[in-house]
């Protein structure tokens, strides 16, 4: 009897793993950014294209920088929770796009809305190699001093932006 | 109004599924005739009703309904009519729903073609499938309906992933599920044996050519799905070890080692409860290929829709199916027994370590795909496990299964004597020896593992030489072709999917051991030399195609100075998704391979190109067509027909009513079980 039991007790751990993995994500590479200097960057911006905005200039605030691209489908879904985001007040969000052509960014937020105090376009990928984008969306909170807090793969969600992003935002506005 | 009708259809398939699964079961366990008589009825009836679901969603994908959201979210008004049609089952849902179209086309298949069993088995395989089909039903309708509108509809629709956009997509995965699904009649089959506590030759001869069908569909299913990545993804490799391949892989290691198991238990009546845990394994693995690739635990280039939620939901139906299979298998396996006995040295033991490298085998790659998972569940970190592990491990296993390959077919069934098998086989081992050691050096360069690999496949083929030789020498027939033409056709079957094994090394060793390739910058007019041919570059133009723009390179091959063909490699960039995609151009010959992919444009006409020379290569997957045309001919096999041509041919010596009944059906059992043993 106990043999015959055997593939039930390997089948049972099996499981237990299973439903263990269902709950972690496995693309979520754990950022070696994080706790390290934003990498600098100095970009055009998308509405003023004559403007540029470098990392610098947000020293002295806790902000949110949001990768983005009128081709990326789950922008889509994370979209109107970054629009709530930024009328709220709590957190200015820059967006970053990302290998886009610039009309098409523009028509997409006309669409879509605005969410972002400063867009800067990245069209060659350059500034995102930097920041190890390999999937978009993805959202970096950067604190006061320049240095990269949290990273979020994949859309930002209502249960991220309430349990991780929004009280790590407060914290680091002290 | 045609989605709201295949809902509709769906549900109905659901009541009568639910029929199905409980009625037939409990009427052959209390002997209710009635009750055991509804199985077939039903079975057609749920059938139907999901073909009708099937082609709802399938008319709603070719006549591009938007207002159905997963019409909205996998098709586009530009996309060809043909992939309009397979990307019916090109998302989650609609997979789903094929899933579930195979499965009621598998249960009718067993309801017509099992006249000759008996009527409370028929209720039971029967039973457990509609079982089966109740889960996946449920889980449509309930988590991943395909026939979900989106009220007011859109005017186009996001488009089908460009990867799926392709002739394979077409053929790959109704194989592919054809297969995984079909080892639910096996299943079945395991389970009612467990329900009804009766095991014995008869019950293996059933099971038998359902479990070969479902594994010459697999390993088609398998095969197409190598050659598409291999001509797809532009990185000219036919397998990736990817969690999702391995997914597949899984029920085939698991499946070759039960149809050799079921030949043990038909033949000899050994193997029994270990017949039965190959079939549940085999049927089991199945499903948690749909769990990996559905529910996105691992990372995957698979994982084309893939939803957590919908994860709990397909965990929690794998622990009822496999959780009570494997519970009544504890249960009840002790009384079924073990079967007959057998000396240290005979073909059953053989058989059996075969059947263990196989199943230690699966075990491993289960254990590597799943490796990353246990890490991070254990939190001791991100890992992932790649092709190095799994070469390492899979060779030396399957090195002494096709040692045996080579033995088994010549040795005695319960005892077989090693010697006189030595003296029969030493002649094929030398040959293969010599030969293995040789055929590197006309490839150009000796390697070790080249006349590894090539020795267990001339071992395979040298050994099945004699194994004919002596097979034919040995029949009472006069004339080499009234020899051949005696022999049935389930022993051709064996040495041709045997040979396919050994072809299928044979591709595998020599690509591994002589592949050439370059990746280069190339500008219009420069050449690149690869192995022994010379690739002009003769630039890009651009060219429309029906719902993407290309980049179609030009490429002039020429050997000794001499254009020998042109080839066309592609990069697409469809229009509604903004995808990028790299088709391969490939020259196929039966030595040898060119392989041309684009990369990256580089300014001034100029591109990154990559050319590959591949010897053998399609070896590969032809070995794979001939294991599937094993298959095929063992299924075929004359004893197998004479059984059914028996049922449907009126017989005129017993009445035609008594032969419709129970009680006719059963003495037809004896005389079939006295054909097996002389076959």
């Amino acid at each position: 009897m106990m043999r015959f039991l055997l593939p039930l007790v390997v089948f049972v751990v099996l499981v237990g793993f299973l439903l263990v993995g269902l709950n972690l994500n496995p693309r979520q590479v754990p950022s070696p950014l994080i706790g390290k200097p934003a990498p600098e960057f100095q970009l055009q911006q998308l509405h003023e294209s004559e403007k540029t905005l470098t990392s610098k200039d947000n020293l002295g605030k806790v902000w949110l920088l949001n990768v983005w691209a009128s081709w990326c489908v789950a922008c889509r879904d994370e979209h109107p929770l970054l629009v709530e985001l930024a009328n709220s007040g709590i957190v200015p969000v820059y967006g970053l796009n990302y290998k886009d052509e610039r009309d098409d960014a523009l028509q997409w937020l006309k669409q879509f809305g605005d969410p972002y105090a400063v867009t800067i376009v990245d069209p060659e990928g350059r500034t995102g190699i930097n920041y190890g984008v390999y999937g978009v969306p993805e959202t970096y909170v950067i604190d006061k001093n320049g240095v990269i807090r949290y990273k979020q793969i994949g859309p930002v969600t209502v249960e991220a932006l309430e349990t991780k992003i929004l009280p790590l935002v407060k914290e680091l506005q002290g | 109004m045609i989605p709201e009708l295949g809902n509709f259809a769906l549900i109905l398939a659901l009541l009568l599924a639910f029929v199905q699964g409980t009625l037939p079961i409990i009427g052959a366990a209390r002997g209710i005739p009635s009750w055991i008589a509804l199985a077939r009825p039903v079975v057609q009836g749920q059938f139907v009703f999901v073909t009708i679901a099937f082609f709802c969603l399938a008319y709603s994908f070719v006549t591009s309904d938007f207002s159905v959201l997963n019409v909205a979210q996998n098709s586009n008004t530009q996309l060809p009519l043909e992939y309009r049609f397979a990307a019916t089952w090109g998302s989650h849902e609609g997979s789903l729903l094929l899933w579930t179209f195979m499965l009621a086309s598998w249960s009718v298949a067993v309801s017509v073609f099992s006249r000759h069993l008996p009527n409370d088995m028929v209720a039971r395989v029967l039973g457990v499938m509609g079982l089966v089909s109740v889960g996946f039903l449920i889980f449509m309708l309930f988590t991943s309906n395909p026939f979900d509108r989106i009220l007011p509809g859109l005017t186009e629709g996001s488009d089908l992933n460009p990867l799926l956009q392709d002739p394979g997509m077409v053929f790959h995965p109704p194989m592919l599920y054809m297969g995984y699904v079909g080892f639910s009649v096996a299943f079945a089959f395991a389970i009612s044996a467990l329900l009804s506590g009766q095991l014995d030759a008869t019950w293996a001869r059933w099971s038998r050519p359902w479990t070969t069908v479902a594994w010459l569909f697999l390993t088609l299913g398998i095969m197409l799905g190598s050659w598409w990545a291999y001509y797809e993804l532009g990185w000219g490799g036919w397998w990736f070890w990817d969690p999702v391949e391995n997914a597949s892989f899984l029920p085939w290691l698991v499946g070759t080692a039960l149809i050799h198991s079921l030949a043990v238990t038909e033949k000899r009546g050994g193997f029994k409860s270990w017949t039965i845990l190959l079939a549940i394994s085999a049927f089991s693995l199945s499903l948690l290929g749909t769990f990996l690739v559905r529910s996105g635990v691992l990372t995957s280039v698979h994982a084309f829709a893939t939803d957590p939620k919908r994860g709990i939901f397909i965990l929690a139906f794998l622990v009822v199916v496999i959780g009570v299979s494997l519970l009544l298998f504890a249960w009840r396996a002790p009384k079924i027994g073990l079967g007959g006995k057998f000396e240290l040295v005979s073909r059953e033991s053989m058989l059996l370590a075969n059947n263990l490298l196989l199943v230690v085998a699966a075990g491993s790659v289960l254990l590597g795909t799943l490796y990353p998972l246990f890490m991070d569940a254990l939190d001791l970190g991100k890992i992932s496990v790649g092709p190095p592990y799994f070469e390492t491990v899979f060779v030396p296993l399957m090195t002494p299964a096709i040692f045996l390959m080579g033995l088994g077919p010549l040795a005695r069934w319960k005892q077989a004597s090693l010697p006189e098998l030595a003296v029969r086989l030493r002649w094929a081992f030398a040959v293969s020896l010599v030969t293995a050691l040789l055929m590197p050096f006309v490839m150009g360069e000796w390697k070790l593992f080249v006349s590894f690999g090539l020795l267990m496949a001339f071992w395979v083929i040298a050994s099945m030489v004699v194994s004919v030789m002596h097979r034919l020498r040995s029949s009472a027939k006069v004339g080499l072709f009234a020899k051949l033409a005696a022999q049935p056709r389930s022993y051709y079957g064996m040495h041709a999917a045997h040979l396919g094994i050994a072809i299928f090394i044979i591709g595998v060793t020599l690509v591994g051991g002589y592949e050439t390739e370059k990746d280069v910058r190339m500008e219009i007019g420069e050449v690149v030399e690869v192995g022994g041919y010379t690739f002009r570059f003769n630039g890009v133009k651009k060219a429309p195609g029906p719902n993407y723009m290309a980049d179609i390179g030009s490429v002039d091959v020429l050997r000794n100075g001499e254009k020998v063909t042109s080839m066309e490699p592609e990069k697409r960039v469809y229009n509604a998704s903004g995808m990028a995609m790299t088709e391969a151009a490939i020259d196929t010959g039966i030595l040898r391979d060119l392989y041309v992919a684009l990369g990256e444009p580089l300014g001034n006409g100029a591109w990154i190109v990559r050319v590959y020379h591949k010897p053998f290569v399609d070896w590969i997957w032809f070995g794979c067509l001939l294991m599937a045309f094993g298959g095929a001919l063992a299924v075929t096999d004359r004893r197998y027909r004479l059984s059914s041509r028996k049922e449907r041919d009126p017989d005129p010596v017993t009445d035609k009513k008594v032969s419709g009944s129970t009680p006719g059906k059963i003495p037809t059992a004896a005389p079939l079980i006295a054909r097996s043993k002389k076959a």
